[in-house]
């Protein structure tokens, strides 16, 4: 891997100055209120009205610099050295709507930042920095979930096109793939060896030969994430990242920015559908508004230790996010970076589960009744939570990494 | 704004390298081990370690100081670093009054920024910077310091008189100042008093924890001077907790991170069914959340430390919110511990019970979890 744009971290007067671009700029440039409700989270996008919306926004942000701005000029960055975290602060503080493209930015663009070759960087990071072309990801598949290197897409030779390729296979849980122009892609292209026969690629998707979206349905009875088939799809040799027979290490850059762990800070911020404050603060407004055995919820004993509860891990996760950068307060570099993912969607799906219990029987209620409380919105974000703690590697997986990268625990079984 | 590393500055870090090199040289489980494996009652008396050349040496690496003003011969480092020091002495379970002198120097600190002129909290300043120990004696039979006073005066002139017990005092017995809360008609007080005052009796408590020294003063007509009430009275007290708080969570903080890394070591070498225990996922993330617990209250404490040094707005909140999580990590950590362990972590043998009584000492006192909860709410659903 590179070293990281931000290693060099700019001095703190031009950080200051960047920060106060980016919140007047935040503050004369707010979009228009959204045409139709937003969703959640970015990878729940479901209809072109939502997307030309928030593609529209990502890309005003990006023409002002605040997307991307950490990565080189010739990638369609600005070259700035820790600049992105500034600009996701303020874009979090000025609760704009968050960016769309958010495995691309997450995800393919680091990976491809560190891996691929110089002409694919050039003609790909531009217009996925600026959200013009949506990304999806092609890891999982049905029969490879927490063991993803036992990934069964593959690749055989192309008789039309020598050194090229024809891909077959079944990836799912796909999420924006229903809009995505490109997907990174984690197939096998050997079947001697488990981790050494895996190789990184990036495909095409919307409209190329042999492919297939199919919207998958969710829990909360929203689509927004699919399964994508491909039948003898071409592949050009010249979309691999990385050597072939490499694709598990560079997959690890990708899951380590999936995570938030990873060297280049990913540009994100901004908010979701309104009217969830999806946090302790949402929490309690709405043990004020609700009623619990004839007074105020949040006079309830019960209720009180709970969101007392959440809100030192809530507290406890900003303040750790603060430590990690303080090398003398660490023992290990990686010991803060790798538990965010876990405490972050534990933490919301035990919020989302506090407010249901706080709505009471009104929890029954969903986005079809007006009289929901919060229009339904806990009952969906608790229901959605569960999306988080299962993809990006599971609860479960990163207690495995945490005990074996971290605590230098023998790897399980 | 919070200050950049919480305030830990290149001092502090200074600062937290002595500790450890003298710890290092002063600490050790051997000498714990010696002073307790042969006599195995439960109400033997620790202080033979760690020996007074251990104190005088702490005393010259600052460890008071660092909470004293410099105009009365201090060091004053930031809160980053004191939470530090207590942190590597809950690391080490190492028996000292360290961390009560520290309450009690930040408390008198604290009476100075609105009693410049205070006699007492001066008199406290020059017997700490000569080498004095001092404690908190605050609390009733109840383990309470807000409530009724166990320790009640009267008042002839501007004289003072004491009838009455202050209980759980901590390292009561090596201590030669006790901060003191008593009612009477002028309120509730404060006084500094002298461990040879006339009238005062220490009795030992019998206690579990081996790493520390627990008394309850019997006050019998101990005679106060008007110069030993440290003004500020209960509002000066309430204003203090929060560094009580914090120096105990950091202890905790520290203890817990060596349970949990002698536990992590134990895993990986301890075979069961042809593997090391550490492989199994029941061994395995109980151990990942006990790491996770621990630095929650890590964070918590460093950023309530530097609240309280920029005198922040959620200061107390923070404060709560430490001592609140560390006594969740430390009482978790411990029970994973003994548990992950087997039956060796049952024994008098392990060195884990050291830690797990010095924890559940901390957890318990002046605020349980389930109390500094309750305040959090309160702070966050009543304002």
């Amino acid at each position: 891997m590179t070293s990281p744009p931000e290693s060099l971290s700019a001095s703190s007067a031009e950080q200051e100055t960047f920060r106060a671009y980016c919140r007047a700029w935040l503050s004369d440039n707010r979009p228009p209120p959204p045409p139709v409700r937003l969703p959640q989270h970015p990878i729940e996008t479901m209809t072109h009205a939502q997307l030309d919306y928030l593609q529209a926004w990502q890309k005003r942000c990006y023409d002002a610099g605040l997307v991307g701005t950490d990565y080189p000029v010739e990638y369609g960055g600005r070259g700035h050295k820790g600049f992105q975290r500034i600009a996701n602060e303020e874009m979090n503080r000025a609760r704009t709507p968050f960016l769309v493209n958010m495995v691309g930015l997450g995800m393919a663009a680091p990976t491809i930042y560190h891996h691929a070759s110089e002409e694919l960087k050039r003609e790909l990071l531009p217009p996925l920095l600026s959200g013009e072309q949506i990304w999806c990801q092609g890891f999982s598949e049905p029969g490879s979930g927490s063991d993803l290197a036992s990934v069964q897409a593959s690749l055989a030779p192309d008789p039309s096109s020598p050194g090229d390729y024809l891909l077959n296979g079944h990836k799912v849980w796909t999420s924006l793939a229903h809009f995505a122009q490109w997907m990174i892609l984690l197939v096998r292209t050997s079947r001697d060896h488990k981790y050494k026969g895996l190789s990184y690629y990036v495909v095409p998707t919307q409209g190329h030969p042999g492919v297939t979206v199919r919207p998958l349905i969710k829990m909360t009875g929203e689509t927004g994430f699919n399964e994508v088939i491909f039948e003898d799809a071409p592949v050009k040799d010249a979309w691999r990242l990385g050597a072939t027979g490499e694709g598990w290490s560079v997959a690890m850059t990708t899951l380590l920015h999936e995570r938030g762990a990873g060297p280049l800070v990913t540009p994100a911020g901004g908010v979701g559908s309104e009217g969830l404050a999806h946090n302790v603060r949402g929490l309690i407004a709405l043990a004020h508004e609700q009623r619990r055995n004839g007074r105020p919820a949040a006079e309830d004993p019960h209720v009180r230790a709970r969101i007392a509860a959440l809100a030192i891990r809530e507290r406890a996760m900003v303040e750790g996010g603060k430590r990690a950068r303080c090398g003398a307060l660490v023992d290990h570099p990686m010991r803060l970076p790798l538990q965010g993912k876990l405490a972050s969607t534990e933490l919301a799906q035990d919020l989302a589960a506090a407010a249901l219990e706080i709505e009471g029987p009104a929890a029954s209620l969903y986005l079809s009744d007006e009289r929901a409380p919060v229009g339904g919105q806990w009952a969906l974000a608790y229901m959605n939570s569960f999306g988080m703690t299962i993809a990006a590697g599971t609860s479960e997986i990163q207690r495995n990494i945490l005990g074996e990268r971290v605590l230098g625990l023998p790897k399980s079984a | 704004m919070s200050q950049p590393n919480f305030g830990f500055d290149d001092d502090c870090a200074l600062f937290r390298d002595s500790a450890r090199k003298f710890l290092g040289t002063h600490a050790g489980l051997d000498g714990l081990r010696r002073a307790t494996a042969l006599d195995p009652q439960p109400a033997r008396m620790p202080t033979a370690w760690p020996s007074e050349d251990a104190w005088q040496a702490a005393h010259q690496l600052g460890f008071v100081a660092a909470a004293v003003p410099e105009a009365h011969g201090g060091l004053r480092l930031p809160r980053a670093a004191l939470v530090a020091l207590a942190e590597e002495l809950g690391k080490h379970a190492f028996p000292s009054a360290t961390e009560s002198t520290l309450m009690v120097a930040l408390l008198a600190r604290r009476a100075l920024a609105t009693h410049p002129d205070s006699v007492a909290a001066a008199t406290l300043f020059t017997r700490l910077g000569e080498g004095a120990r001092a404690t908190l004696a605050v609390c009733n039979a109840d383990g309470d310091w807000e409530h009724a006073s166990s320790v009640q005066h009267t008042l002839s002139g501007k004289q003072r008189t004491l009838r009455g017990s202050a209980h759980f005092v901590q390292d009561a017995g090596q201590s030669e100042w006790f901060l003191v809360r008593s009612e009477g008609p002028s309120g509730v007080e404060l006084m500094l008093i002298p461990g040879s005052a006339s009238g005062l009796r220490r009795q030992r408590d019998g206690i579990v924890d081996l790493t520390r020294e627990q008394g309850t003063l019997h006050f019998d007509g101990v005679v106060v001077a008007a110069s030993e009430v440290l003004e500020g009275g209960d509002a000066l007290l309430a204003a203090s907790m929060p560094d009580v708080w914090l120096l105990l969570a950091a202890d905790m903080v520290g203890a817990s991170e060596w349970l949990l890394q002698t536990t992590v070591e134990y895993a990986k070498v301890r075979t069961q069914f042809d593997k090391a225990i550490g492989s199994f996922q029941g061994v395995k993330h109980p151990l990942v959340n006990a790491m996770m617990a621990i630095d929650r209250a890590k964070s918590l404490v460093y950023a309530a430390a530097d609240a309280l040094d920029r005198g922040a707005e959620d200061a107390l909140l923070l404060a709560h919110m430490a001592k609140a999580a560390a006594a969740e990590a430390a009482a978790f950590t411990s029970n994973r511990a003994v548990q992950l362990h087997g039956g060796i972590g049952f024994t008098w043998e392990s060195d884990v019970h050291f830690f797990f009584k010095r924890n559940k000492h901390s957890e318990l006192l002046f605020g349980d979890a389930a109390y500094h909860q309750a305040r959090v709410a309160g702070l966050l659903l009543d304002a």
